[in-house]
């Protein structure tokens, strides 16, 4: 689908620079001329919205960086100014931390799309690798963000993240002073966070740029899966998927303004509203949100270096899922058994984001004492997390190795046309009833 | 002093994975209607003015609010926002607070230390000159800063409303510690002073303040009834201002960026639908 090119320079500048600096070529040929699938629905839009979102964070976080002070005794007064003195502060400095948020909402949304639709598979491993490095590189970069205000949960989740690294045998202790500048958390911390968070963003950028460019050699995966035959499965990306993605980015944009300007402390944890007190731990420390799971699974272990790894194999195995995955059908609109499993796999994870928020000897069913099992009530958040850690990598090792030899997928269509072209009768059974009917 | 403290809550923390935390518990916050709650909510001048000086006649002998300064009295959606006066610098019912003020300042011709009076620039005056102070003069207990307090606690303003009106009799069986009181909305472990069924152990926890709010206790100048329920919804609400000084802007740009994004959303779609009307997908 690359390669080829139609673009045609038609004044005499375009003529002289396309034989220099072919950019307007280039240009055409990835967001004018490139042939995308046109059966693509809503859920491919989050390729752009997660474009958007990385703009935003970029351009407000430049703007904070101008106002902000890496230092703990100036740090959290900052910030507070700039909610309260910079003009329209309060916007910049709430656009930036919804944005992460919001950021991470679209990103698994995105992943998930690439999970049920097989866009892991061949020929777009690395555009998936690409991905998942991306991915990292944002875990890293909010962390870090997120220390910055130098508020009670910033200090104590610094403490407790940058703690994990010295459960390493023999090197672990030495790491961790090495990341801390010292002995301890504490201000040259705090300066080289500032630091990195504001280096990482533009890596983050980078990776995008290799994603798109990876994601341009093989085009486009759909929602059946199936390869493109002919011009008649495309439409050209310009005016179609621009359109149809800026209405995406535009209905995100109005969910993300009301975060922003009506609840914009909705997600946030109370007490970062307290400045970093070393002598003082909250009662109940935890990441963002979008960071639970991890959190679920780190103390779903009960030894520490254990439960760090743990933690890491769970993004690991994204890394290796396109070698994992035994099926050589891409869309799960044909492979019935592996969709049920899919959506258990969606649950799962959002059960380990739930048990994360709690304590882990909090009860899933309120008020019911059970019976002990190891070091731990069968009815408590901690035991819930087990479960559904343990689900967590056996779809990774065990589910999707078996299901691509055992199962019998559904008849795939023979292009992406011809559902299209003989619906409703004759579609195939899988497809009327897949969630992705709306696009 | 800090490195100490650092490494103690590391430890605390490597223990977190499997120990169970003394549990703490609170009762959940009184439902209060705010006039500035919803998206279209904006404070209530009266409200923030009468909660001005509950802060300043009742709060302020131990509270301080360092992120605040006088100007922020004058400023718009303020207690004393006036609308002739947009420099809230020039406005003279916050020049006259601020004169009531002495802050120590440096003779700039003899360097010596002196007091002048207050302007709008400065900041709240903080009632210690350090922790240590505050410390000795409340029984061990540090007030805590108020000026982000409406968005630090979970709850917000009808946390600090519950907490000041729902001081309480401590149940039979429970030894409130000397200098402590017991307050269902406190947040807290009250285990340790319960007598009773270590199942039932009452909801809550210890507070060194004492109930600091009594009818009549401040005089309100617009004749509103000077009652503990309005005193405290009232300093709540100017603890909310305070907090988020910026939320009447923040809302009514909100409105308009929302009407914005529904109209360009609405023209995205009614395009996308003309642009795709002839391909089949």
């Amino acid at each position: 689908m690359s390669g080829h090119s139609n673009y045609e320079p038609k004044t005499g500048f375009e003529r002289w620079l396309d034989t220099r600096l072919p950019i307007i070529r280039f240009a055409n040929d990835t967001i004018v001329d490139f042939p995308t699938p046109k059966n693509l629905n809503y859920w491919w839009t989050f390729g752009g919205i997660l474009a958007v979102m990385l703009g935003i964070q970029i351009v407000t976080g430049i703007v904070l960086a101008m106002h902000y002070v890496p230092h703990v005794d100036h740090a959290f007064a900052s910030v507070e100014r700039i909610m309260r003195d910079v003009n329209y502060g309060w916007l910049i400095r709430y656009m930036h931390a919804n944005g992460a948020s919001m950021f991470f909402l679209a990103v698994y949304i995105h992943m998930f799309r690439g999970l049920y639709y097989g866009s892991y598979k061949a020929p777009r491993e690395v555009l998936w690798l690409l991905g998942c490095v991306i991915y990292f590189l944002m875990i890293i970069t909010a962390f870090m963000g997120y220390v910055l205000p130098w508020g009670q949960m910033s200090f104590h989740g610094a403490v407790v993240i940058t703690n994990l690294v010295g459960a390493l045998p023999v090197v672990g202790p030495s790491i961790t002073t090495w990341l801390w500048g010292g002995f301890a958390v504490d201000d040259p911390t705090l300066n080289r966070f500032f630091s990195l968070h504001y280096l990482l963003p533009f890596m983050i950028a980078g990776v995008v740029g290799l994603h798109i460019w990876a994601l341009h050699v093989p085009g486009n995966n759909n929602p059946t899966g199936v390869n493109v035959k002919s011009k008649e499965d495309t439409v050209p990306f310009h005016p179609y998927y621009t359109v149809k993605d800026g209405f995406a980015i535009s209905v995100f944009l109005i969910m993300y303004a009301s975060f922003v300007f009506f609840n914009p402390n909705a997600l946030g944890d109370a007490v970062n509203y307290v400045p970093a007190n070393p002598l003082v731990t909250p009662a109940h420390i935890v990441p963002e949100w979008y960071l639970l799971p991890f959190y679920a699974i780190l103390r779903a272990v009960p030894d520490k270096l254990m439960g760090v790894l743990l933690m890491g194999g769970a993004i690991a195995m994204l890394f290796v899922l396109p070698w994992l995955d035994t099926s050589k059908v891409r869309s799960m609109r044909y492979r019935p058994t592996a969709k049920l499993y899919f959506f258990i796999f969606v649950v799962a994870c959002l059960v380990l984001g739930f048990c994360g928020g709690k304590l882990p000897d909090d009860f899933v069913i309120p008020g019911l004492t059970t019976f002990q099992l190891l070091d731990a009530d069968l009815n408590s958040m901690v035991w819930l997390s087990r479960v559904a850690a343990v689900y967590y990598f056996a779809y990774f090792l065990v589910v999707l190795p078996v299901l691509g030899l055992t199962e019998t997928p559904l008849p795939q269509p023979e292009s992406i046309s011809e559902p299209v072209l003989k619906h409703p009768a004759n579609a195939p059974a899988g497809a009327a009833a897949s969630p992705e009917k709306r696009g | 002093m800090l490195r100490k403290g650092i490494a103690l809550a590391a430890l605390g923390l490597a223990l977190l994975g499997g120990q169970a935390l003394a549990a703490t518990t609170e009762e959940e916050p009184k439902a209060v209607s705010w006039s500035f709650q919803g998206p279209l909510g904006k404070f209530d001048q009266g409200q923030l003015q009468r909660g001005y000086k509950v802060y300043r006649e009742v709060c302020s002998a131990c509270h301080a609010m360092d992120l605040m300064s006088l100007r922020n009295l004058g400023q718009k959606g303020g207690p004393f926002y006036d609308p002739e006066y947009p420099n809230p610098n020039d406005n003279p019912y916050v020049k006259s607070i601020a004169k009531d003020y002495q802050y120590d300042d440096i003779d700039s011709e003899t360097g010596d230390v002196v007091k002048r009076p207050g302007t709008a620039a400065d900041r709240f005056p903080n009632p210690f000159p350090n922790e240590p102070a505050a410390r000795a003069s409340n029984g061990g207990a540090l007030p805590p800063d108020l000026s982000d307090m409406a968005k630090a606690r979970e709850g917000g303003p009808a946390y600090i409303y519950s907490l000041l009106t729902g001081y309480e009799e401590p149940p039979k069986g429970l030894t409130v510690p000397a200098g402590k009181h017991y307050n269902p909305y406190m947040p807290g472990d009250v285990g340790s002073g319960w007598t009773g069924d270590h199942k039932s152990v009452p909801v809550g926890g210890f507070i060194a303040m004492p109930p600091p709010l009594a009818p009549d206790k401040v005089t309100f100048d617009d004749g509103t009834k000077s009652t503990v329920d309005q005193q405290a919804k009232d300093v709540s609400a100017f603890l909310a201002w305070a907090a988020e000084p910026k939320m009447e802007e923040r809302k009514s740009f909100g409105l308009a960026a929302m009407i914005y994004l529904l109209i360009f959303s609405g023209l995205l779609w009614f395009s996308y639908k003309r642009i795709w009307r002839n391909i089949g997908h």
